[in-house]
């Protein structure tokens, strides 16, 4: 067992993958020469060549439709935006090519990409570069949606994503990359559309994934300390989603608060109350609660940016509000 | 040019023709739904380019996509059961007239996001570098596509990292009812393609041998390490941009002007004049067309509509 950064799991990911398979190649804005913007790649270049690592030119829109057109034709391309926000450049190539190719042609085809993604806010970089726009890309069916909260998580989801004949969004949140937990030695996957508990408790059911799943461990933690139990249900995936584990904890706590960095309209929050409602609703004792980032741009100013995100103390103060 | 290999591209012209026409006739009365592109007046374009083509090659193109898969080769019965909306259709009927495809002859398929699949093509053509095979890719794309960003972008990529490509302007002067001088700074095409390294090439897209030599040629500079090519067929459709266009764009002599240079009236007419087939012949093909397109007609129109859990069958690979 090594305790190691999530950006170290990735980084470790990919380079496992490209040995064990030829076809595995990564394309992208500096990800060659330059390591990659978030160093994910540093090192690939050297120790893999330019056939298997391939710097792009700043084109998103190619970069998302080139790398569903190798896949196709029998290649599993590691496609890396430099930010997710670029991603919506290749919204068209991604959701009306990658995801559409299997059905629209009856099966005939596949299209196994993988699009890596650094997304996320809290980092100063203002309103173009903080976007948390997840539930976009995961509301077409077609294209697989998996956002890591660990280490561990990350690097076998990201196994499993490489090896689906599936295209798969991968999301990194940035503020992650430093994050340090245990990752085995050895190859190991972990499943995409599996729910996670991530702590057990009796009290209330905190759901969440990525950054939004740290929010909420950290504010579980608190709660303990003021004598509350608090459940924490990992989505992992948001298409496919999971509701199992989340179902299974709230018809055992009565209580949810859902926590995503991303905004509360038409949001992670929305869906997951929704199905809630749907799957469990002789189990409502209060109303389902959503920590959201508040419905404005991203400002640049710290504390300014800092107060339209989720934080800890909302958490906490949405489970005292139904507990 | 060998015989029978002309009498072959006649054929395949007219094969294309008549099914367009009876593609409109089926839209008329509502078998067809949905938009219907077709390729009438282009046909030397499909025929002239795949024919030089070798095994391995591949193909995609944007929506008008019909003469690019009887090209190909693929059986008339399923690609006119995909219009219908046949279980029995190339694409099992979840395509469509502009999502046509048949993988099996390399043909990736119809795409109807204008200038959406010529990144695409760069990726198809990515993965045959990437194998280190010798294939490489047609892209078929009309004027209207070389404004849009996906061209410019994969002609870079494509330009950048040398890869096999014909990138094939299907220039039929009209993007939908904008004419290309409206639409375009410059309005040759090829002029496009020097900024992105290539040199281009513009062709009578209305000779079929015309089109099959520039192809030829086009891709054996490929083969022989001189990266991606570029295309610019002149042609035109004598038809609407999709059923239902009220042609108010263009005039009647401009679209008499071009039927003049009907594609298959300029091979048919080369074939008497230089004795290489007579009119019997000719009708002969005509004929075994014409019973090809009733057994097709015949075929999809008795075919099963897709069952109901069709629905939810190949959203993913892995379910």
């Amino acid at each position: 067992m090594a305790f190691i950064t999530m950006r170290q799991a990735i980084s470790d990911a990919l380079r496992e993958e490209m040995k064990r398979d030829d076809t595995v190649f990564i394309m992208g804005e500096e990800v060659g020469v330059w390591g990659g913007t978030y160093a994910v790649t540093r090192g690939f270049y050297d120790e893999f060549g330019p056939r298997r690592v391939k710097d792009t030119p700043i084109s998103e829109m190619v970069i998302g439709g080139a790398a569903t057109g190798a896949a196709m034709n029998g290649l599993r391309p590691v496609a890396e935006f430099m930010t997710i926000n670029f991603a919506f450049l290749a919204l068209d190539a991604m959701v009306n090519h990658a995801a559409k190719v299997h059905y629209m042609f009856g099966g005939q085809m596949k299209a196994p990409v993988v699009f890596r993604a650094p997304g996320g806010g809290g980092r100063q970089l203002g309103a173009t570069h903080s976007h948390t726009p997840d539930v976009i890309f995961a509301h077409f069916p077609g294209l697989k949606v998996v956002s890591p909260s660990t280490p561990y998580d990350a690097k076998g989801l990201l196994k499993a994503a490489i090896r689906s004949d599936d295209p798969v969004l991968f999301i990194e949140h940035a503020t992650l990359y430093q994050l340090r937990g245990e990752v085995p030695e050895g190859d190991y996957v972990v499943p995409m559309g599996v729910s996670d508990v991530k702590r057990e408790g009796t009290d209330v059911t905190l759901v969440g994934y990525a950054q939004g799943l740290q929010v909420a461990l950290e504010a579980a933690e608190k709660l303990a300390r003021e004598g509350v139990s608090a459940e924490v249900v990992d989505l992992r995936s948001l298409r496919p989603l999971d509701m199992g584990p989340v179902v299974k904890s709230f018809k055992k706590t009565f209580k949810a608060v859902i926590v995503e960095e991303g905004y509360r309209s038409y949001g992670i929050g929305a869906e997951v109350a929704a199905r809630l409602q749907e799957e469990a609703f002789d189990y409502l004792d209060a109303p389902i609660k959503r920590v959201a980032q508040f419905e404005v741009p991203l400002p640049y100013s710290r504390d300014l940016e800092q107060a339209a995100l989720i934080n800890v103390d909302r958490v906490i103060a949405a489970v005292k509000e139904i507990l | 040019m060998e015989k029978a290999t002309l009498l072959e591209w006649y054929r395949q012209m007219v094969l294309i023709r008549r099914f367009e026409q009876r593609c409109s006739d089926l839209y008329s009365l509502g078998k067809i739904g949905g938009f219907l592109h077709l390729y009438i007046g282009q046909e030397a374009v499909a025929v002239g380019t795949i024919a030089a083509r070798q095994p391995g090659d591949h193909v995609i193109t944007a929506y008008r996509d019909h003469a690019h898969a009887l090209a190909v080769g693929s059986e008339t019965g399923p690609v006119l059961a995909e219009l219908l909306g046949k279980a029995t259709g190339v694409s099992k009927g979840k395509g469509g007239s502009m999502h046509l495809a048949d993988v099996n002859r390399q043909y990736w398929g119809g795409y109807a996001v204008v200038g959406g699949h010529v990144p695409l093509a760069t990726g198809l053509a990515l993965a045959e570098q990437y194998k280190g095979t010798d294939n490489a890719v047609l892209c078929y794309f009309g004027d209207g596509s070389t404004n849009i960003g996906y061209f410019h972008e994969s002609l870079n990529l494509a330009g950048v990292w040398d890869l096999p490509v014909v990138f094939v302007a299907e220039n039929n002067q009209y993007g939908m009812g904008t004419a290309v001088e409206r639409a375009s700074a410059v309005t040759r095409m090829v002029d496009k393609a020097p900024a992105y390294g290539m040199e281009g090439k513009q062709v009578d897209g209305m000779d079929v041998m015309a089109v099959y030599e520039a192809t030829s040629a086009a891709l054996q500079a490929i083969r022989d390490g001189k990266g991606p090519q570029f295309l610019e067929m002149l042609t035109y459709r004598f038809e609407g941009h999709s059923m239902g266009d009220p042609l108010r764009y263009r005039t009647k002599d401009e679209v008499e002007k071009w039927r003049e240079d009907d594609p298959i009236g300029i091979l048919e007419r080369y074939l008497l004049k230089e004795n290489i087939a007579d009119r019997e012949e000719l009708e002969n093909l005509d004929k075994g067309v014409e019973q090809e397109l009733v057994d097709a007609v015949q075929f999809a129109e008795e075919s099963p509509f897709p069952a109901y859990e069709e629905l939810f069958t190949n959203i993913y690979v892995e379910d």
